[in-house]
């Protein structure tokens, strides 16, 4: 496997929508470096043959009747948020428009 | 009133219920006691975020003004009505801020309370307040706490543990009899091993998730935190059970635990050795206290095998690919849009997407972003088999390994952690060295199954609490709960009271200590 390097936790710094500073990325780059190393032995500890877990504790779908259960109102919901206007959520322009 | 208030902050929670019901003391008066000794304390200790004294103090008058009501208003009573409760700050809340240790959420309140909460509530037990903790769970040591860290009542240099820091400490220091905590790698656990309390991680699903703040949500586990086994087995009771607000709760029925705790014998029970989970690695004086445990439990009747589970020398790789996958899907909801922080970019277009990106930076601290970083590589195109996949492979391994071990023996037995307490600031610029003290209990959440750590006696080369940690199967908690009360018991016998009469006094009032006065 790839080691990971300076572009790669740009670009996933990118993806997660964390901005980093030159420092921040040098420095994140070398510690990652280090935990992937040490992570790196997982993908040769199993057979094709072993099944993934993906929950500790199989459960088959678990469903309700299909009820209006609580709710928040609107000014519950909004109540934390940065911005709010018209019972909505106010965020800065989605689109980049110039 | 027969006793001093500042007496009262040593009895267990299990005394304090006796006393209440008995009408010897108060609720109010067991609440304030405890609200003194944090306002006495807890600037040395840093255990709690807030302090919710008036509402604590106006539950306590209800469980005393049903009490003096008699009749059905008192009957109806919870036995741990009156007890107070500390509860850690990933746990949502209403009345009090929730800020999972994050700069993030500074400030934020949530609208809804976890189910846990509501049980507390239900029960009547006055919470304190919320405790300090790694940010959004992720550290073994409080320090990567956005409200500074949280220092061990042992030693005040020393870490207290990690992520549940605050809530071991505020135990450890008799600020709380009781506190909740949450578990996804050892968060439970660990921090009880250092602080020489008691923490259980339940069997993944016992207890429901719905307001604990996720972290990685096919680890993450709700439990107890007390300074006596009994304590424990009673909280989990209280926040146990089925609950339709979180799809992977368990409906099988948990109330055998009290019940486990006061069987007071292990007399023919097969207590496992895991070969993998001590020796190389583990600090001298936590092997020797660990090795006196296993004597002890000998001496008692139990009978000790030694089992192997191979695959555990993949856990620790398997959990830092899992965990930070998860991580990185569950944190992408603090964005600056619906709660919490907003910054705007300096300068440049000013659309969502920057909005985001500046406020993530100065919201999250260096180990979260780590995390979010790490999981989102491992979950990119062209990696996710050989790291995602492969790791909920070696979860399978590790489920079989333990399996094996389980036909071989009724309960695990292990250190905690390979250390007692190292310093404040000895492992912040080394996250691997951080990650390994995890490896003795990352195991569990991997494969589900429930964990519980007592205090196993002080390390000869630093006087530092040592943990000893018992693995049951998935559902058996009772077990825990069994070989633990009896351990504990056995150790006490042999120490001449609780571990925690020999750590240093605190606080202004060095009289309360043993009760002197």
């Amino acid at each position: 496997m790839a080691a990971i390097n300076r572009d790669d936790v740009a670009h996933l710094a990118r993806l997660a929508h964390i901005e980093m500073s030159a420092e921040e990325l040098d420095r994140m780059a070398v510690e990652l470096a280090v935990i992937v190393d040490s992570v790196k032995s997982v993908s040769e500890a199993a057979g094709e043959d072993v099944p993934a877990t993906s929950h500790p504790i199989p459960l088959t779908n678990v469903f309700r009747e299909d009820v209006v259960g609580h709710t928040f109102t609107a000014e519950q919901a909004l109540s934390g948020a940065p911005d709010a206007y018209e019972n909505r959520f106010k965020v800065p322009a989605i689109l980049d428009e110039d | 009133m027969t006793e001093l208030k500042n007496e009262l902050i040593h009895h267990s929670a299990a005394d304090l219920a006796a006393k209440l019901a008995a009408r010897e003391v108060t609720a109010v008066e067991v609440t304030q006691a405890h609200l003194d000794r944090i306002a006495d304390v807890d600037g040395q200790v840093n255990a709690f975020l807030h302090v919710n004294s008036e509402e604590a103090l106006a539950v306590a008058a209800e469980v005393d003004a049903a009490r003096a009501a008699g009749g059905s208003a008192a009957e109806e009573l919870h036995a741990l009505a009156g007890v107070p409760i500390a509860v850690k700050d990933l746990i949502v809340t209403i009345g009090q801020p929730t800020t999972a240790g994050s700069k993030i959420l500074e400030g934020w309140h949530s609208p809804y309370d976890a189910t846990v909460v509501k049980k507390l509530r239900a029960a009547k037990m006055p919470i304190l307040g919320k405790t300090n903790l790694d940010e959004f769970a992720m550290g073994s040591s409080t320090e990567h706490s956005a409200y500074g860290p949280t220092r061990n009542p042992w030693d005040l240099d020393r870490i207290p543990g990690g992520s549940g820091g605050g809530s071991a400490a505020a135990v450890a220091a008799f600020e709380a009899p009781l506190a909740l905590g949450t578990d996804t790698g050892g968060s439970i656990r660990q921090p009880g091993a250092v602080t020489g309390t008691v923490g259980v991680k339940p069997t993944y699903g016992a207890v429901s998730r719905y307001g604990a703040i996720a972290m990685a949500s096919s680890l993450d586990q709700i439990g107890p935190v007390s300074r006596t086994v009994l304590d424990s087995a009673l909280l989990q009771e209280v926040i146990g059970g089925h609950d339709p607000f979180d799809s992977t709760s368990l409906t099988d029925p948990f109330n055998d635990l009290v019940a486990a705790a006061r069987v007071g014998n292990v007399a023919g029970m097969k207590i496992g050795i895991v070969k993998e989970l001590h020796g190389e690695g583990y600090q001298a004086g936590v092997e020797n206290r660990f090795n006196e445990s296993l004597q002890l439990l000998k001496d008692a009747g139990a009978e000790i095998v030694e089992v192997s589970c191979p695959n555990l020398k993949y856990a620790l790789g398997a959990y830092y690919l899992i965990m930070p996958s998860e991580v990185s899907s569950n944190l992408a909801k603090f964005d600056g849009v619906r709660f919490g922080m907003r910054v705007l970019p300096k300068d440049g277009p000013m659309t969502i997407e920057r909005v985001m990106g500046a406020t993530r930076a100065a919201g999250f601290g260096d180990e979260v972003k780590r995390r979010i970083i790490l999981g989102t590589y491992a979950l990119s195109a062209g990696y996710y088999d050989a790291y995602y996949g492969s790791a909920q492979k070696v979860r399978t391994l590790i489920q079989r390994d333990f399996d094996a071990a389980f036909a071989k023996a009724d309960v695990l037995i292990s250190p905690t952690a390979p250390t007692t307490a190292f310093k404040l600031g000895e492992k912040l610029d080394d996250p691997l060295a951080m990650y390994l003290n995890d490896v003795a209990t990352i195991p569990a959440n991997l494969a589900g199954i429930p964990g519980l750590s007592l205090p196993g006696g002080l390390a000869d080369e630093d006087g530092l609490p040592v943990g000893i940690q018992l693995l049951a199967p998935a559902r058996q908690d009772a077990r825990l709960y069994r070989v633990g009360a009896v351990l504990e018991s056995i150790l006490e016998e042999k120490w001449g009271g609780p571990m925690l009469a020999q750590a240093p006094v605190l606080g202004s009032a060095t009289t309360t200590a043993g009760g002197s006065n």
